[in-house]
Parts: C-alpha cells; sequence; structure tokens
C-alpha cells in the first residue's frame, strides 16, 4: 500500500496513512465534490502496536433524490467483503470528509465521531480541505473526540451544570492527531519513476500573491459564525437573567410566608401549609450548550485558518518585496 | 516504438493502488490483475480508477473471478457513474498467453479495452509502466491472432493531484520513508528554497555560458528573457503603496481574529462560572 498515514497523539495510537488513500480522497473530492457539498468516505486499516495505520478507503456516494432506497450500510458492507477478498484491510478505523473553508464543526461531525470512537476506540476522522490543498500546500487533518468530550455525549446532557463540571471549553473538544505519511519501498521506486516522466510545471502553487478572494470568504463565515454565536449569548444571558429573577421571587415569596406564619402563630391562628415552591416557580429552560460549544470551536477554527493563511500570505509579500528591490 | 490510436492518460491514483493490490497479492500468485476504470474520449483514454480482481493463474488455465468483477464496478459506478470499464491491469513485465484469454473476456465487458502492464518486480531496472490494445492478425478465416501494440502512455494529475503527489515525492528522499504534514511558513519557506535552488542551477549555467564552457543556446536565452521581464517594473513609490496596503490588510485581519479568540475565550470562561 502507497505511504500509510500515521496519527500520533500523545499518548494515543499514531497515525499512519498511505499514499493510495492520499490519492484516492483527493480524487473523490476532484471528481464528485465540486460545488460546497462534502464528499465522505470510510477510511480502513489496523491499530499495530500504538499506531493507527490507515492502509485504505473507499468513497460514499452523493445522496440524491432518486436514491431514496439506497441502503449505505449494504454498500458498506458489500464494499468491505469484497475488498476483504484481495487482501485489503477490511477494518473499518474511521471515516474522511472534506470541507468548505474550514466549517466543519458541526452537530452531523460531532454525532458521527462519536458513533466512530465509541464503536471502535481508536477512530479518526480525517479532514481534507481541497481549496487550501489547491493554494499549494496537502492539507489534511486528523482529528478525534476527547474523552471528556465522549462521557458528556454519552451522558446526553448538554445542560450547562452538567458542561461546568466537566469544565469543556471549546478548545478541548477535538484533539488533532499528527499524520505521518509512510511509503513503501514498491511505492518509492513508482515516485522516482515518475518524477522522471514528469514536467516541473504547477509546483509553485504556493508562491500565489492573490489573496483577498480566500480570504473574503473565510471572513464572511466568520462573521456568519460570529453572529450565530451572538445570538446563542443573547439566549443564554435572557435565561440567565430570569433564572435570577426567579430566585428573587422565590426568596421573596418564602420570606412572605414565614412572616406570615409568625403573625398567624402570634394571633394563635394555625399555620398555612407548605406549599411545594418549586411547583409554583418552575424553572425556566436551561438552553442547551453543545450548540455555543460548537460554534464557538468552529469560530476558533476558522480563525487559526486565518491567521495561517495571513502568515504565509506576509511571507510572500516579502518575498516579492525583495525581489523588486533588485530591480 | 510506432505508436497509434489514442493516448492512454494515466493518473497516479491508479499506479498507486496497482502497487498496492500487488503488496498484498496472495501467497504463490506472481501477478495481479485487475479492471481499470475512467472514461473514453475521441483521442484518448483517461484512466481514473482501478480495483484488483482475484485470479489464480497455473500453467495450462487461468481463472478469474468474473462475480467479484461485475460486483465491484456496481459498486464503483454508484460512487462515480461516469466510470466505465475502459480495460485492465497485469503486473509483469511481460504478456503471456494467459493475456489472451483474460483480455478476450474483457472485450466482452467493454469495446476495445486497453491492457496496462506495470513492472512491479522491477526486472528491467525501473518501474515500466505500458498500454495495449489488441489488433486481430493473421490471415482470416485461418488462424486467427491477437497482437498487442502499444500505445502512448501519459500522466495527468489534477491541480490538487498534483499537489498532493508533490508531498509524497518529499517521503522518497527521507532514510525511513516516513514525513509529517508541515504547514503555516515553513512550507513557504520550503517553495522558496526551491526556487532558490533552481535560480542556481541556472546561474551557474550562465556562467558558464559566458565563459564560454558552453555553447548558448538562443532558445535557453529567450526563456530566460522572458523570466526577467517577468517582473513587473513598478515604480518604486507605487509598489511600496500596494505592499503595504496589503501588508496592512494581513495585519488587520490578524488581529480581528485573534480578538475574536480571544473574545470567545473569555465568554466561555464567564459560562463556566
Amino acid at each position: 500500500t502507497a505511504s500509510r498515514l500515521h496519527a500520533f497523539s500523545g499518548s494515543f495510537p499514531r497515525q499512519w496513512l498511505t499514499d493510495t488513500v492520499v490519492l484516492k480522497i483527493i480524487k473523490h473530492y476532484q471528481e464528485e465534490g465540486q460545488g460546497s457539498e462534502v464528499v465522505q468516505g470510510v477510511l480502513l486499516g489496523l491499530v499495530v502496536e500504538d499506531r493507527l495505520e490507515i492502509t485504505n478507503c473507499f468513497p460514499f456516494p452523493q445522496h440524491t433524490e432518486d436514491d431514496a432506497d439506497f441502503d449505505e450500510v449494504q454498500y458498506q458492507m458489500e464494499m468491505m467483503r469484497s475488498l476483504r477478498h484481495v487482501n485489503i484491510d477490511h477494518l473499518h478505523v474511521g471515516w474522511y470528509q472534506s470541507t468548505y473553508y474550514g466549517s466543519f464543526v458541526s452537530r452531523a461531525l460531532l454525532d458521527s465521531q462519536f458513533s466512530y470512537q465509541h464503536a471502535i476506540e481508536e477512530s479518526v476522522v480525517l479532514i481534507y480541505d481541497p481549496i487550501k490543498t489547491a493554494q499549494g500546500s496537502l492539507s489534511l487533518k486528523a482529528y478525534r473526540l476527547t474523552p471528556k468530550l465522549m462521557e458528556i455525549c454519552k451522558e446526553k446532557d448538554f445542560t450547562p451544570e452538567c458542561l461546568k463540571k466537566a469544565n469543556i471549553g471549546f478548545e478541548h473538544m477535538f484533539e488533532e492527531v499528527p499524520i505521518i505519511i509512510k511509503n513503501s519501498h514498491l511505492i518509492n521506486a513508482l515516485m522516482w519513476d515518475l518524477e522522471d516522466k514528469s514536467t516541473v510545471a504547477d509546483k509553485h502553487e504556493l508562491l500565489n500573491l492573490s489573496s483577498s478572494n480566500h480570504l473574503e470568504k473565510s471572513l464572511q463565515l466568520l462573521m456568519d459564525r460570529v453572529d450565530d454565536m451572538s445570538q446563542d449569548i443573547v439566549k443564554y444571558n435572557t435565561y440567565s437573567r430570569n433564572m435570577s429573577k426567579q430566585q428573587q421571587q422565590k426568596h421573596q415569596y418564602v420570606q412572605r410566608r414565614t412572616q406570615e406564619n409568625t403573625q398567624r402563630q402570634s394571633r394563635g391562628e394555625p399555620p398555612l401549609p407548605e406549599e411545594d415552591i418549586s411547583k409554583m416557580f418552575k424553572p425556566p429552560q436551561p438552553p442547551p450548550r453543545m450548540d455555543t460549544l460548537l460554534i464557538a470551536g468552529q469560530v476558533n477554527n476558522y480563525c487559526q485558518n486565518v491567521k495561517e493563511f495571513t502568515s504565509q500570505n506576509l511571507g510572500k509579500l516579502f518575498m516579492a518585496e525583495a525581489l523588486q528591490g533588485h530591480n | 516504438m510506432s505508436v497509434s490510436g489514442p493516448v492512454v492518460k494515466i493518473h497516479p491514483v491508479v499506479l498507486a493502488s496497482i502497487c498496492d493490490s500487488y503488496e498484498r497479492r496472495n501467497e504463490g500468485a506472481s501477478r495481479v490483475i485487475g479492471t481499470l476504470l475512467g472514461t473514453v474520449d475521441k483521442h484518448s483514454i483517461e484512466v481514473t480508477n482501478c480495483f484488483s480482481v482475484p485470479h489464480n493463474e497455473s500453467e495450462d488455465e487461468v481463472a478469474v473471478d468474473m462475480e467479484f468483477a461485475k460486483n465491484m464496478y456496481e459498486l464503483h459506478k454508484r460512487v462515480s457513474p461516469t466510470e466505465v470499464i475502459i480495460g485492465w491491469y497485469a503486473t509483469g513485465f511481460d504478456i503471456t498467453e494467459h493475456s489472451v484469454l483474460i483480455h478476450e473476456y474483457y472485450s466482452r465487458e467493454a469495446t476495445n479495452p486497453i491492457h496496462l502492464t506495470m513492472d512491479t518486480a522491477l526486472q528491467s531496472g525501473k518501474m515500466s509502466i505500458r498500454a495495449y490494445v489488441s489488433a486481430q492478425m493473421g490471415v482470416p478465416g485461418k488462424t486467427v491472432g491477437v497482437m498487442f501494440t502499444p500505445l502512448t502512455v501519459k500522466y495527468v494529475y489534477y491541480d490538487t493531484e498534483r499537489i498532493g503527489v508533490d508531498l509524497l515525492q518529499r517521503t522518497r528522499v527521507l532514510p525511513n520513508r516516513t514525513k509529517g504534514l508541515t504547514s503555516d511558513l515553513s512550507q513557504v519557506g520550503c517553495s522558496a528554497a526551491r526556487l532558490q535552488d533552481m535560480l542556481t542551477t541556472m546561474l551557474a549555467y550562465i556562467d558558464d555560458v559566458l565563459s564560454g564552457k558552453v555553447a548558448a543556446d538562443n532558445s535557453v536565452g529567450r526563456f530566460l528573457m522572458d523570466l526577467v521581464n517577468k517582473v513587473p517594473t513598478i515604480s518604486a513609490e507605487d509598489f511600496e503603496n500596494m505592499l503595504n496596503s496589503n501588508i496592512n490588510d494581513l495585519l488587520m485581519v490578524t488581529y480581528l481574529s485573534n480578538l475574536t479568540q480571544a473574545q470567545i475565550a473569555l465568554n466561555e470562561k464567564l459560562v463556566l462560572l
């Protein structure tokens, strides 16, 4: 198998990816993913000692309307069975997805990754960013959910109290697993051969100076997310205000009650029955915090991407200046 | 080698997959075969995908799991409906008699299939990749045979594929054949280093020509002229302005994104209070 991608994260398994996987993912996006839809597929491989080796992959077909009765599970089973016949590792170790400008932190991704990680402990999701790759550098990142987040998802309890207990911030949601590409000797030979036959053209996309288009789009997405976030914050604020108002009301009510009771006692009358306070004041519904977390994570991701991009461009601009200076 | 007929354009995905299947072949099998998928044009055939098919080969007979091949093709068609079977591949240096039989089978699946061989055993010192198409030969009506005529093979890449292959190329120079994925400024640095290398080579050549060691080549001279002219002549002041405004844009964006990150971190802390 071509290179193996090995991902490594501290005490967690490393990941080794293979060439085939890289090329297949790229090809899949190129052919099927024009437009802003995501393409997805399954990663196959095996776990070796403390490494996760990803040796092959196959794509998932797109969901189209006339495929309503298409059985995904069946497709997967068939594919894996067939691959087993040709000795390809048929263990499911993760899945991959393409992303549009880095916007992949969503509920759907979280759910899918959770179900994968629940079944197979070391599974990862590979995020492939085709637009960044087209700019000159292969952008493949592997993520997995942190154990803390796994706990939360298991409980399905997204109230603020629970999250506070677990002390989860948006940077504790996903952990990135570094990837190493490993080649076999045969593929090495192939690479030498290809190098011979191919031309030198097009190797320098990375040094392209035009940046405004990409920057514009990224910032647009960032602004949208920040808008979402501010709405969420407003919701949370109203909730906490309601909560505190309610606390005050409860307090007042209890005070009035005790006052009345002491008055009645002094007059010799039986005290009023204790009423169930909680039934009278129904606590407002705490807003689910998971969405906020996701939005925060997404915003963080966008910011990271933008910063990377700007630093690269600054470098390029200085190079252009040097070039001009010699004229 | 005289070549006529369509040009075969191969994507690197196919080659990597073939190598992969070869490495995973069953015990005792000396070669692997499989189906090639792709699209057919008027003058070219583009091979974009492939999958291996289990087969058994012995001295006098060959058995191919055709059911499997059909199944796999159906599955692949679900994902990319534009791909059709355009031929088959085999690893190994020569074309054997069994190949003829297998080729016949594939002629039933596709019109005029191509046959691709890839020398994974590196018999001739390099991995020669060749493509053939079959042609009838012999005396019509009597003994008819099949001859494989070679075709030109070209490698094509999508842009993103090119960049992916680039990264993979870099792994071959490292001793333990591994490479991490780098990002950020270091990549610009790498590209700049490459550019610098190329410039050094060119400068060495120019020096040689100037000192008379190498005869001057006019076409190279013209290329050099083009290169030097590509740097646009802008007045220093204008360039300075452009540069500064660009840098300002980028710095502002960096500042804003840092601000946003600080904001959400703060928000997080406040909520968790």
